[in-house]
């Protein structure tokens, strides 16, 4: 079980709903986020699906206010995106980004910027991810899937509401993509609210709870996860869903 | 060849004999080297740092000017100094022409463009990569900056160094501000000149020789320091 005091009492999903008003962003002309309007209300774990070069990492940086959208509004709970709401966040990137210390002392990193009540056991989170041996080690000689489940136990010592992830397990053996999803899953039940990108339809049938596909900027469907792999809205998402080839 | 048998000899002799002259010069030469070197890291490091994740309207003309210094003429420097701590200077009441702080002065003029120059470069590439990670975890810049500073320290120890050789080696703006005044400001470097000009070229040559061997020392212990973190 995850046994550390990271969710002690649950959260309320104080976040949610999450809402995009009208939100575009452009970026040296081109409109990579086009007009896009949803309400996430799930509490279970979305999954945001899209073909190359889509927009799913611009709409994950929108989510995190790391990107100010060119136009429209995020909110959370009704609240405009801020710098309160974005500390009760945390971000997981595609390729990991340790700091050149040892494992350890990545976690510290972050326990350190924090009030001292609201960081997780730091031990008990490597113990989680696998990486206990390894705490002492610098962080640089981890493997792939290490690095990345070290970024996630990192992203946990803030204790965040919404972890948002950026096609963590991409390129990882199958051990650690299984570990950071019985992780995932452990969170969600939690009350962690997840939002992840994934190119793998596999993981997202066993994860999702709603999936957002988006196409060239555009929202193409906002579906709970059944009704996504069964009757998907529009036909990008059912070409996605066969695996055929989308342009 | 002789005339290096000899000096060999001669150095040899100075330095197991407990020459104090040599000592007390060789002790003055690390003494306002290391000071320097101290206050330039002090200065430059986070200035280089700042340099590296601020953007700014004048930040390419401040690296260039900061580029350029790193071969400013130490004669010229020497001169500014001096012009600066003379009687009739704007801070000739502090009364520091000719002393070891003067010396420390001109040599921290000399390596602070060389330190905050190169670790813009080496922060900068460290901030791209952080960047977001920072930015994501709300980090404040003085904690950035401490950040980059940590992580890149095996590559700034290479910065340090040339720092440190630029100081240890430098000769001319520390003749003209300290004046190369025995048993006060004479430190290897104006002493090999004025041995030199005396004719006296085994002396010279031997602190030549331990000069050499200072800085050899500092950069084999440098790489040590080095591996042993690297291992770590």
């Amino acid at each position: 079980m995850f046994e550390t005091n990271y969710s002690e009492p649950p959260f309320k999903f104080e976040l949610i709903p999450i809402k995009l008003r009208s939100v575009s962003f452009q970026k040296l002309g081109k409109n990579l986020i086009d007009n896009i309007s949803l309400s996430i209300n799930s509490k279970g774990i979305t999954i945001i699906l899209g073909p190359n070069g889509a927009g799913k990492s611009i709409l994950m940086r929108l989510l995190h206010g790391l990107e100010k959208p060119s136009s429209g509004e995020v909110l959370f709970n009704g609240i405009n995106l801020n710098n309160t709401i974005r500390l009760k966040q945390a971000m997981v990137f595609q390729n990991a980004v340790l700091l050149r210390r040892t494992v350890i002392e990545n976690l510290s990193f972050v326990a350190n910027l924090q009030r001292p009540n609201q960081t997780s056991n730091l031990n008990k989170l490597l113990q989680e991810v696998g990486l206990y041996e390894k705490k002492n080690l610098p962080a640089r000689r981890l493997s792939g899937g290490e690095k990345q489940r070290l970024s996630l136990a990192r992203a946990l010592v803030s204790r965040p509401e919404i972890l948002l992830l950026d096609e963590p397990t991409a390129s990882l053996d199958p051990y650690s993509v299984q570990m950071i999803e019985t992780l995932l899953i452990k969170l969600r039940n939690q009350n962690t609210k997840i939002i992840f990108i994934t190119h793998d339809l596999n993981q997202a049938r066993r994860l999702a709870e709603d999936i957002i596909f988006i196409h060239k900027g555009k929202l193409e469907a906002y579906q709970s996860a059944r009704e996504f792999f069964n009757n998907p809205e529009s036909k990008f998402a059912q070409a996605f869903v066969q695996g055929k080839l989308i342009f | 060849m002789q005339l290096f048998s000899e000096s060999l000899q001669t150095a040899f002799y100075l330095i197991v004999s407990g020459n104090s002259d040599l000592f007390e010069i060789i002790m003055l030469s690390i003494k306002v080297s290391l000071t320097s070197l101290l206050g330039s890291i002090v200065i430059g490091l986070p200035l280089g740092a700042f340099l590296a994740i601020h953007r700014f309207r004048l930040r390419s003309i401040v690296l260039s000017i900061l580029n350029a210094l790193m071969g400013m003429p130490p004669v010229v420097v020497g001169l500014i100094v001096y012009l600066y701590l003379s009687r009739s200077g704007p801070l000739g009441f502090l009364s520091l022409l000719y002393t070891p702080t003067a010396m420390i002065i001109a040599q921290m003029l000399l390596v602070i463009p060389i330190i905050a120059a190169l670790s813009t470069q080496i922060i900068e590439d460290l901030h791209i990569e952080y960047r977001d990670l920072f930015r994501s975890l709300n980090v404040s810049t003085f904690k950035a900056i401490m950040a980059y500073i940590i992580d890149a320290r095996m590559s700034l120890l290479t910065v340090i160094l040339a720092g440190f050789g630029r100081a240890i080696s430098e000769v001319g703006a520390v003749s003209i501000v300290g004046g190369n005044i025995d048993h006060l400001t004479r430190v290897m470097t104006t002493a090999i000149a004025l041995e030199t000009s005396r004719g006296n070229l085994s002396l010279a040559l031997a602190l030549g020789f331990i000069l050499l061997a200072i800085a050899l020392g500092v950069n084999i212990f440098a790489v040590k320091v080095k591996n042993w973190a690297m291992d770590k």
